[in-house]
């Protein structure tokens, strides 16, 4: 089941072994896109922009629809595009698995309004990093309340008459308002933490293995196994070392399926290049005496930019430029960062070991070259000293410190912006602060996958099959001539998109019980061909916890031990049902004539027929009529002689 | 029979040189590998000539895993790896994969550089020994080989302390290191899953002890403390330098701050500063309040305590000092202990156990007048207070643990023979799991149950299912089917299955019993009457009249025919296919399956 449309935020619900898995709960915020950013401070540009009317001049929208620079943007608290609720009754998912903190920020929408009872599985980190996200997230929105909350638009029949974006926007009525503090809270308490290569059981019937995914502290991947089927989900991965520790790949071969997502959004560029870029062009702005501005995350790909920073700030001669973080978790995520020892690279945890902060920021905070701040306003007016380099959130240029510093700033070209985060479009991002003299810098660093190092993986691991988002499955709109920026392995992925439904193709055919030592000593294998032998196997079967414990010996022989089991077998007896057992094999003639006379029975005549032979005992009246798979005895109404006639017969068959 | 042997090399009714061999379904694992406190000759390592005379012993060890930092449970560990010579993996969690190799170091230097031995390990030998140690997280499977796998849990004891169980195939031995089940000021509690052990191998420092509240003893400490500075007093408190001395730097640090008290307290050894910094970076084992609120303010950030330099020993006034090591046996803490021994105002607390030889457990059992090195007698006339701060588990907290785990078995390590004893009998009676305590050197070999595990193909198990009527899915049911053994391949499937699999044939088999009747109707009537009679006295079976004019019961089937020779009498042909009651053990077909001929019909028909 597919939930979301976006591939880089999955939303997915797997159901296997009537256990009902969710993958992830990514939120597309690409919605909010299309509302107006929320200034810190009353921006009279901002709130003098024009009202939108429809073409034929009818102006009642114009209170929720405001214009810029050709662009219509809903003036409204911002609102989240939610992965699917209607296609699954959500209160009947077992277990959600996180595999990232980017891909858990719509986990309150899931666990608490929908009657969601499960559990949620997570690392560490992830869980930490997570509710940072979140709360930042929270504070940005709940700080600048906002009074209108538009709903107009959505209104099916105006929402076709609204220019694009606004006119193609998905599932509108379904968007929802930011969560609460609250919501995040009561959310973060229903996981439950786990470490890399632990191996959870569910109900018995399968068991989860989080591994590491090398794509951000604590990111993993999942392979959900039972005992005869291996589902790998591998999402958010990177290969490229960073600060997490590395991917393990090991682990996702002999998958049958593979469940693909997360792919770089920048298939084009490379990381290692664009943050060369960045601190170019940073270095450039700061020696003009501009200042530059980062939106971005709070976590993640930051830590690896103040590491660059680090080293490049004082072989370019600006160690006296101040950085600045700003965020109301900036404080938080850089202490965090540090006391990730084990889920870091092998580099850094061997700095831990001397003891020393793994991440050179300590050390940027030390000389005071870094500075962290909750926000704009309190001791960071105090300390501000231009030029300068800022980070701060939110990416989307909506809300948080950055619409600030984007108003601030963006009528000089001294400055420059300088976008990181590849989860948003740079160009729609920018759109409301129009027209802008500062400079846009577009430098992306996605350490994701891209679809050359997929290809290697598929080669490596070898699954079965793969399952993958739509969108990869064919190259990008934009490009669609480069055949190379889509994923090619045989046989062809199958793609799902939002809201759909896709079966995976393995049949189960096996599942594991356990033959106990009482049992295991009563059976009598026998050699039917070299290697390869049979035992009838006639017992009973305890069922627990999804385990299929038994079968013990027969209820007669069953001794009453092992505690386990006791009580059942006492209980209840099971009833003995006739059973019919299976013979195999075929009856040599003569040898058999010649076991008849040696049991005493005389005047024996054979016939032969079409198929096989028929022996006569003139004597007792009887016929047998044998044949490659069958034997017929035909007599009177002798059992004595029957039953000895019927020995004979079986110590030539074996038996199942 | 399989079974798993378990012999101590050390801590076998005894603290210290804790090193356990396991032997489970084949593979030799090594717990912990630790020096003896007490001794200071070969004594004070295992004897690890027990695992084998002159081979290699990486041959014989498939792992050896470290439970804590503590040197009675890593100091030997580069002796046994570089100098006897092991190259195998050694498994520790982070935080002692970082604090063990400055620990070693520490020893090293008191053993080589302060008393000169020589013949003991060099620090390039502990550098060699850390890189053969694979670091685990908490809870992370690790699969040594294909068959062995070792899981941590959290143990409490010391940071990064942790509980290991190792499992081979369905068989699995939980090995505690030292666990403390009440949390306390910097570390949560132990917890384990239900993981229903064969074997727990456990410590019993406080077999007999049943602590009083934590809460109780802390104020109990402050109040001491207080009081000895209040009057003049110097305090020392022998501590090691990781573990309890943070607990008790909290404990005091908040003390101070909240009494605003302004007498120095000291940590002696330039480990602290250090130790306190693998505190701070590894915050995630600490427990939930430090995790909490450490970016506000880190709790191993102190403001009152500060380095100890050895001309302060001799400072006028109060003071308190921790100073390492924490059993007296040697290094600062004895060195300032014998230059406060003689003032009665002075006060040296003991926080943790002493090991039966050092100073710390004379003085504690009441001795007060030591023979030091050159026949020198010390005096002791200060006070000397013992004050039970190990985090090691009690007997309830042994129990509770026992509790959680469910083990078969319960072996008993790290304590002394009489304690034990006594520990041994309280788990018996009141939990009724058997219990072992070897001393060292001595084998304890337990008998496993192993089931086999196989798959049992899917429409097997679903036709079993649906066989009970009831979906009543915990009763109990017979399975028939065949095993297929195929190299080391085990399948149960149906019979059917498994005939068609091996391209076998069916063998039919068939029984039928000419019945003579005394009837002169015709075929088709005498079925008929044949029919009804068995309807009417077979009301369990399924009795039926098939349009060809044959009688079936069940399976068996019933047709009459007519010899030509006599129109008077009529064969009645039963015929019915091999069958068997319930399983592998034939029935006899009762004799009686056609009663005798009666004149007009077979007054009865028992089924097989």
């Amino acid at each position: 089941y597919c939930l979301s449309g976006h591939p880089t935020l999955p939303c997915n619900v797997l159901k296997f072994k009537s256990t009902t898995i969710m993958l992830d709960c990514g939120l597309d915020m690409t919605s909010t896109l299309n509302f107006l950013p929320l200034p810190l401070v009353q921006s009279p540009r901002l709130s003098n922009l024009p009202g939108w009317s429809l073409k034929d001049g009818n102006a009642f929208l114009d209170k929720e629809l405001k214009e810029c620079s050709g662009h219509v943007f809903v003036d409204s608290v911002p609102e989240f595009c939610l992965p699917e609720t209607e296609l699954i009754d959500l209160s009947t998912v077992d277990v959600i698995l996180i595999s990232n903190y980017h891909c858990m920020m719509a986990l309150p929408y899931i666990t608490e309004h929908t009657g969601f009872t499960g559990t949620v599985y997570a690392t560490e980190p992830t869980v930490q990093i997570g509710r940072l996200l979140m709360e930042e997230l929270v504070n940005f929105i709940e700080r600048v309340p906002k009074a209108q909350s538009a709903s107009l638009w959505k209104n099916k029949d105006i929402q076709r008459l609204l220019p694009s974006p606004l006119k193609d926007a998905v599932e509108v009525s379904t968007w929802r308002r930011c969560y609460t503090m609250q919501e995040v809270n009561s959310a973060l308490s229903k996981i439950q933490l786990v470490g890399y290569s632990q191996k959870i059981e569910l109900f018995g019937a399968v068991q989860v293995t989080p591994l590491s995914s090398g794509y951000a502290l604590g990111s993993s991947n999942w392979i959900i196994q039972s005992h005869y089927e291996k589902v790998s989900y591998v999402s958010g991965s990177s290969l490229l070392t960073t600060h997490p520790q590395p991917m393990d790949q090991a682990s996702l071969k002999n998958s049958d399926v593979l469940v693909l997502t997360g792919l770089t959004q920048i298939p084009t560029a490379n990381p290692d290049g664009m943050v060369g870029e960045f601190c170019s062009n940073l270095a450039l702005t700061v020696r003009n005496g501009g200042n530059v501005l980062v939106p971005c995350y709070p976590s993640g790909v930051i830590y690896d930019l103040l590491e660059c920073l680090y080293q490049y700030i004082d072989s370019a001669g600006l160690s006296s430029v101040p950085l600045y973080f700003i965020s109301p978790v900036a404080n938080s995520s850089l202490e965090f960062s540090q006391i990730f020892a084990e889920w870091l690279c092998h580099n850094k945890q061997s700095k831990v070991y001397l003891p020393e902060p793994p991440f050179p920021h300590a050390e940027l905070i030390q000389t005071n070259k870094l500075k962290h701040y909750p926000s704009i306003h309190g001791d960071f007016s105090n300390d501000f000293r231009q030029p300068c380099v800022v980070f701060t959130g939110h990416p989307s240029l909506r809300f948080g410190d950055v619409v600030h510093f984007m108003e601030l700033w963006g009528k000089s070209s001294l400055n420059t912006v300088i976008f990181t985060e590849p989860d948003f479009s740079y160009l729609e991002a920018l759109a409301p602060y129009q027209p802008l003299a500062m400079k846009c810098i577009y430098c992306p660093i996605d350490t994701r996958l891209n679809f050359i190092q997929v290809s290697k993986l598929l080669k490596e691991v070898q699954p079965l099959h793969v399952v993958c988002p739509e969108q990869y499955t064919q190259p990008p709109p934009a490009q669609s001539h480069r055949m190379d920026l889509m994923i090619d392995c045989q046989p062809p992925a199958m793609s799902y998109r939002r809201a759909e439904v896709l079966a995976l193709p393995f049949k189960r055919r096996y599942e594991k019980i356990e033959i106990m030592p009482e049992l295991a000593d009563s059976l009598v294998p026998m050699e039917i061909k070299p290697g390869i032998s049979l035992a009838t196997v006639s017992a009973v079967l305890h069922t627990k916890d999804n385990k299929h414990l038994g079968p013990s010996p027969q209820p007669e022989t069953l001794p009453p031990t092992s505690g386990k089991k006791r009580k059942r077998v006492s209980d209840d007896v099971p009833d003995c049902k006739v059973l019919k057992p299976l013979l195999s094999g075929s009856i040599p003639v003569e040898q058999f004539v010649q076991t008849l006379e040696k049991h005493g029975f005389s005047d024996i005549k054979v016939e032969d027929t079409a198929k096989g032979h028929i022996v006569l005992l003139q004597e007792a009246e009887t016929l047998i009529q044998i044949e490659e798979d069958s034997t017929h005895i035909i007599c009177d109404n002798d059992e004595m002689l029957r039953v000895r006639l019927r020995d004979l017969v079986l110590k030539f068959l074996q038996k199942f | 029979m399989p079974e798993i042997r378990v012999t101590p090399l050390g801590a076998g009714q005894d603290v210290g040189r804790s090193c356990i061999l396991v032997s489970i379904a084949g593979k030799n694992v090594m717990l912990d590998c630790g020096m003896h406190m007490g001794f200071n000759d070969d004594r004070r390592f295992p004897d690890f000539s027990y695992i084998t005379q002159n081979g290699r012993l990486t041959d014989f060890l498939d792992c050896v895993i470290i439970s804590h930092f503590h040197l009675d449970h890593c100091g030997a560990l580069p002796y046994f790896s570089e100098m006897v010579g092991y190259d195998g993996p050694i498994y520790m969690t982070h935080p002692t994969q970082a604090i063990c190799p400055i620990l070693l170091e520490d020893y090293r230097k008191i053993a080589v550089d302060k008393k000169g031995e020589a013949n003991f390990f060099t620090s390039q030998m502990i550098k060699d020994c850390m890189k053969k140690v694979v670091a685990v997280h908490l809870h992370q499977t690790v699969q040594v080989d294909d068959e062995l796998e070792i899981k941590a849990y959290y143990a409490g004891h010391v940071l990064g302390a942790a509980m290991f169980q190792i499992k081979v195939g369905s068989e699995s031995v939980v090995y505690t290191g030292d666990y403390n089940m009440t949390p306390d000021r910097h570390l949560g509690a132990a917890w384990i899953d239900k993981c229903r052990p064969n074997l727990l191998i456990t410590e019993s420092t406080y077999a007999t002890t049943i602590r009083d509240s934590k809460r109780c003893r802390e104020r109990d400490f402050l109040k001491k403390v207080h009081e000895t500075v209040e009057h003049g007093g110097k305090v020392l408190i022998p501590v090691f330098a990781l573990g309890r001395a943070q607990e008790l730097c909290i404990l005091l640090e908040t003390f101070w701050e909240r009494m605003n008290l302004k007498v120095p307290i000291y940590f002696s050894t330039g480990l602290t500063e250090k130790a306190n910094h693998y505190y701070k970076l590894f915050i995630p084992w600490t427990n939930q309040k430090i995790r909490k609120t450490f970016v506000q303010r880190n709790m191993f950030e102190f403001k009152h305590i500060k380095a100890f330099d050895r001309a302060f020993a001799d400072n006028p006034g109060p003071m308190v000092v921790f100073a390492t090591p924490g059993m007296l046996h040697a290094g600062q803490s004895l060195q300032i202990f014998r230059k406060w021994a003689g003032n009665e105002k002075n006060m040296v607390i003991m926080p943790g156990y002493c090991v039966q030889g050092t100073v710390g457990h004379k003085i504690l059992s009441g001795q007060r007048k030591l023979e030091m090195e050159g026949r020198q007698v010390l005096e002791v006339k200060m006070q000397v207070e013992y004050m039970s701060f190990s985090a090691h588990a009690d007997a309830k907290g042994i129990m509770q643990l026992v509790g959680q785990a469910e083990p078969e078995n319960v072996l008993l390590v790290h304590g002394e023979a009489k304690k034990m004893e006594f520990l041994k009998q309280k788990i018996e009676q009141e939990l009724r799991v058997s219990c072992y305590m070897p001393a060292n050197g001595e084998t304890v070999t337990l008998p496993t149950s192993l089931s086999i595990p196989v798959g049992i193909s899917l429409g097997l198990l679903k036709r079993e299912m649906a066989q009970g009527l009831l979906p009543e899915a915990k009763k109990p049911r017979l399975l028939h089917g065949t095993l297929i053994m195929k190299d080391s391949n085990f399948r149960l499937v149906s019979s059917e299955q498994a005939l068609k699999e091996l391209g076998l044939a069916e063998h039919q088999l068939r029984f039928t019993c000419r019945v003579h009747l005394h009837d002169t109707r015709k075929e088709q009537e005498t079925a008929l009457r044949v029919y009804s009679h068995l309807k009417s006295i077979l009301k369990e079976h399924c009795v039926q009249h098939l349009p060809d004019g044959s009688v079936t019961v069940e399976s068996i089937l019933i047709q009459a025919a007519a010899p030509s020779e006599d129109p008077g009498t009529k064969v009645l042909l039963v015929s019915w296919t091999y069958q068997v009651r319930g399983g592998p053990r034939p029935t006899e077909l009762s004799s009686d399956v056609t009663t005798p001929p009666c004149p007009t019909l077979p007054t009865s028909l028992p089924l097989p």
